[in-house]
């Protein structure tokens, strides 16, 4: 296959960056979407170029390190995948692909195509955790049982990568389902009710300050995440904080 | 006195660690303010532990190449976790879980270890449902259990096939609450290089800030290495692309026994390569080896033509196939443990009867399950004379019931479709038993220098049990590091804080600044990735699923000659005050250019076969491995000494006070 990639190429944070065209040639359908940056890589690598940068680890779709804007869409045109599960098969010779960072105001670029998303950190650490210790003396685990509905809502809400798809996918560049889906998980088992209310206020709180915009119900996120978490989760989380505003 | 002092407890077995846990020294809670403490690494065994230790009350740093603590590869881990919490009442006990530990790792891990292992591990299960992790429930609202290979009882705990996610991301939220009090301070992005010893003991790092490129001095007044495996030293592995030795690696050199470094699990069922641009592999579980039947052609053009395209696997007549395993092991057949499953692939395959275009595939093959399955179903739907379409229909969906989501795994990789045709698999390199030697309180040769989870060597013998690796790391890094290192720091309440401004610290910077310079003037001519492959082709060809002496000395010399050419011709492009993955790269394939030769020597010296080490020459005449309990059981702790090629070896006697040794046969 022969393909022209326009990669966004940009030194560092403060520099100025531009889409740069590549030609390449040789790539085998089998390939994955990273396989085919490596195999660009290397090619630059022995003309004495430097490489493009991007994220990438687990290459099997649960890290959620991998991240790409592929012709406008975050990890690529296929579905429930992230970009390290994307296969070149996907594409046609001759075709033209391009390949931006995920762009949100807080997902800075740090090079090329390696963005910034620390600020989901943070959300996190403003309460995405049940405050008991690990010292193990706790009650038996099997003491509380749980409705199977619940625990495996609260699973499909848990199964969040944090890749932050759904941000680069939201023309609002909002963190609504990202932290839906941790707020989600923890206020449907009996063990994450005890502090809800104070979760969902710390962590919207947080999120908003990170710079994030607002939902506005267009479901762009859903479709794109990888995880396909649903929609419902926003819904959830507007309900816990409408209910912990009230409270408080 | 030898350094190898293991520090097990006296007394009964069941009865060491409580009796250690109440005679240990403690740290009084106001002074654990004044001890600072760093964890490298993140994953199940480090974020754990620094969580734990955090809340205890020391001030905890951690330090992960990844872009954040969530990410480590832990995350990746499918199966589940073991706890013997007898839920299912079906005679599980403490006792069990070690008996099954022990022989599952051939008898060659220490006896005391494992049962503290087996001991803690029904607290983890009450530990990870108060921190919400779902794990799977039935619909009384219980925990749900399934079973794993090698044992009789019901006691693995998961979460689809995620636990390893939900499992690291719970102690991720144990962390995030440390970080959000301010007892935890993460640095993400942050690579260790280099370990500080001051007057004998491990006083801090040498860290590069992945980012900006500066290399950071960091002091406490112990380090935790939680680095995890070494498998990325055959390139291709189940491992992330970063997952790396250079921490193990780097402590090894500063003084802390690497042990047993041959023992290397090698996974049967993973997706085969399918070229030269193959930078990862896939694992497909176990499980599927329950309904599916392993085979290649019997004839070698046969073989040749599915290689080629010409023949399609379901046009080739039954009696043409060879289930070699069904064959050679009737008893087990398809069910044979992993080591052996992965041997016998790869034995066809080296017989040229592999079935992809590079020729190292075989098929698990799901047609014969399917046809079961849909005849079962007509039947109980009454269903009279149903078609063979109407069959396989009904055969396929209780497959995707079962199977579902990694058949579709499969088929975006792969694009074929495995309900029609048969899955290629290939066996992988999976885990690392070996790692750096630690003592019964997990603490190394290194005088404040600790090591969990998979980087440490000491639970799993020459083999691990599936659904093990979790259950160790957490039970690490809970419950019983953030104890045993009191033990150690309970003499450090009046030091005070370590300076970074002394000559320990300058000689370790500039030791790591002098090796990024070298790297980044170089200007050879080959990538990094060139060295690290022809490094995972020796490994895997003469150090890999099975060894004999003259490939081990050959892998030797060319181990050496590799490295040798490594730093003489290696091209790492750009800077080294910037973002360089390349150069991040070369740095720790420098290191696995040393390991691979400690590796090769460790499997060369031991001249037996057991668990994951396979030495063609100790083997029965039906090709089963064979112990030399006699001579070789023992744990081979290396020292290093300028030159991986010639470490000393220390031996730490392995003594089973409780458990019968006995051959592991699966005939």
């Amino acid at each position: 296959m022969k393909l022209t990639l326009k990669i966004w190429r940009q030194k560092n944070a403060t520099a100025k960056g531009s889409i740069q065209t590549y030609p390449i040639d040789g790539i085998d359908g089998d390939m994955s979407f990273l396989e085919m940056l490596d195999v660009l890589n290397t090619q630059l690598i022995n003309k004495g170029e430097e490489p493009v940068v991007f994220d990438h680890d687990c290459r099997e779709g649960i890290c959620g390190t991998c991240s790409l804007q592929i012709n406008g869409e975050p990890h690529g045109p296929d579905r429930l995948i992230t970009t390290c599960q994307l296969h070149m098969r996907k594409f046609n010779d001759g075709d033209t692909i391009v390949i931006e960072p995920f762009r949100a105001k807080a997902f800075p670029v740090i090079k090329d195509l390696m963005v910034d998303r620390s600020s989901f950190d943070r959300i996190q650490q403003a309460g995405g955790y049940i405050s008991v210790n690990t010292s193990g003396n706790t009650i038996d685990a099997n003491a509380i049982p749980i409705e199977k509905d619940d625990a495996d809502a609260s699973f499909n809400a848990a199964a969040c990568i944090g890749c932050g798809a759904c941000v680069a996918a939201c023309k609002n560049a909002s963190a609504m389902l990202f932290t839906a889906a941790k707020v989600s998980q923890f206020a449907l088992l009996p063990q994450g009710r005890v502090e809800a209310s104070r979760r969902v206020l710390n962590m919207v709180e947080q999120m908003d300050k990170e710079g994030f915009g607002n939902c506005t119900n267009t479901g762009a996120c859903e479709v794109e995440c990888p995880k396909g978490i649903s929609l419902e989760n926003i819904a959830r989380m507007n309900r816990e904080y409408l209910s912990a505003g009230l409270k408080g | 006195m030898s350094k190898l002092n293991s520090k097990v407890p006296k007394g009964p077995l069941s009865e060491k660690w409580t009796k250690h846990k109440n005679d240990i020294n403690l740290v009084n809670p106001a002074n654990k303010r004044n001890i600072d403490v760093i964890v490298v690494g993140t994953g199940l065994a480090g974020g754990s532990a620094a969580a734990t230790l955090a809340e205890l009350g020391y001030n905890v740093k951690t330090f992960c190449y990844q872009d954040s603590p969530r990410r480590a590869h832990s995350i990746a881990a499918q199966g589940g976790i073991n706890a013997a919490k007898n839920y299912q009442g079906d005679g599980d006990s403490t006792y069990r879980l070690f008996y099954d530990t022990i022989k599952g790792g051939d008898y060659r891990s220490r006896e005391a270890n494992v049962y503290r292992l087996a001991e803690v591990s029904a607290n983890i299960i009450d530990q990870c449902v108060a921190q919400g992790v779902p794990f799977a429930r039935e619909y009384g609202g219980l925990l749900d259990n399934r079973s794993f290979g090698g044992v009789l009882v019901s006691r693995t705990f998961y979460a689809k096939g995620q636990t390893g996610q939900q499992l690291l991301l719970g102690a991720y939220s144990a962390m995030n609450r440390q970080i959000n009090r301010g007892k935890i301070k993460p640095y993400n992005r942050h690579e260790m290089l280099d370990l500080v010893i001051v007057d004998g003991k491990a006083r801090g790092i040498i860290a590069r800030d992945m980012v900006t490129g500066e290399l950071e001095r960091h002091s406490a007044h112990a380090v935790v290495i939680a680095s995890g495996g070494y498998g990325n030293v055959f390139y291709l592995s189940t491992n992330a692309m970063g997952s790396n030795v250079t921490a193990s690696w780097k402590i090894h050199k500063r003084g802390a026994y690497f042990a047993n470094p041959c023992y290397t699990q090698i996974h049967p069922t993973c997706i085969p390569v399918s070229g030269d641009h193959q930078s990862k592999l896939t694992l497909m579980s176990e499980s599927l080896r329950n309904d599916g039947r392993i085979w290649v052609p019997k004839k070698k053009e046969d073989a040749i033509a599915i290689q080629q395209g010409k023949l399609k696997p379901v046009d080739l007549a039954e009696e043409d196939r060879d289930y070699y395993l069904e064959r050679r092991y009737p008893s087990f057949g398809n069910l044979v443990p992993r080591d052996v499953a992965s041997r016998a692939a790869k034995e066809r395959c080296d017989a040229g009867f592999g079935v992809n275009k590079t020729g190292e595939a075989v098929f698990l093959d799901f047609a014969s399950a399917i046809m079961r399955y849909g005849r079962e179903v007509a039947a109980i739907e009454h269903i009279e004379n149903p078609s063979e379409e109407k069959i396989r229909e009904l055969g396929e969906k209780v497959i995707e019931s079962k199977y579902g989501n990694l058949f579709q795994m499969y088929e975006k990789i792969v694009d074929e479709n495995p309900y029609k045709t048969p899955m290629m698999i290939y066996p992988a390199v999976h885990y690392t038993m070996g790692g750096v030697w630690v003592d019964y309180n997990l603490e190394t040769t290194i005088p404040g220098c600790f090591c969990a989870g998979e980087a440490n060597f000491s639970d799993h013998g020459a083999n691990r049990l599936g659904a093990s690796a979790l259950m160790q790391g957490l039970a690490d890094g809970y419950f019983v590091l953030p104890y045993t290192i009191s033990d150690y720091l309970a003499d450090d309440i009046r030091t005070g804080p370590i300076p970074v401004d002394t000559p320990e610290f300058d000689e370790a910077e500039n030791s790591i600044r002098m090796q990024v310079d070298k790297l980044i003037n170089n200007k050879g001519s080959r990538s990094v990735d060139y060295f690290h492959k022809r490094l995972g082709k020796i490994m895997w060809n003469n150090v890999g699923m099975s060894r004999n002496e003259q490939g081990l000395k050959e892998a030797i010399t060319s181990i050496r000659e590799l490295r040798e050419e490594f730093w003489r011709d290696v091209l790492v492009p750009g800077e080294a005050n910037e973002v360089n993955p390349e150069l991040e790269k070369a740095m720790r394939v420098a290191d696995f250019l040393e390991l691979g030769e400690l590796f090769a020597v460790d499997a060369l010296h031991r001249n037996e076969s057991c668990g994951g080490h396979f030495r063609e020459e100790y083997q029965t005449e039906e090709g089963e491995a064979m112990r030399d309990d006699e001579n070789f059981m023992y744990a081979a702790a290396w020292e290093y000494t300028g030159d991986p090629g010639k470490a000393i070896l220390h031996k730490e006697n392995l003594e089973y006070e409780n458990i019968e040794v006995k051959t592991r046969s699966y005939k």
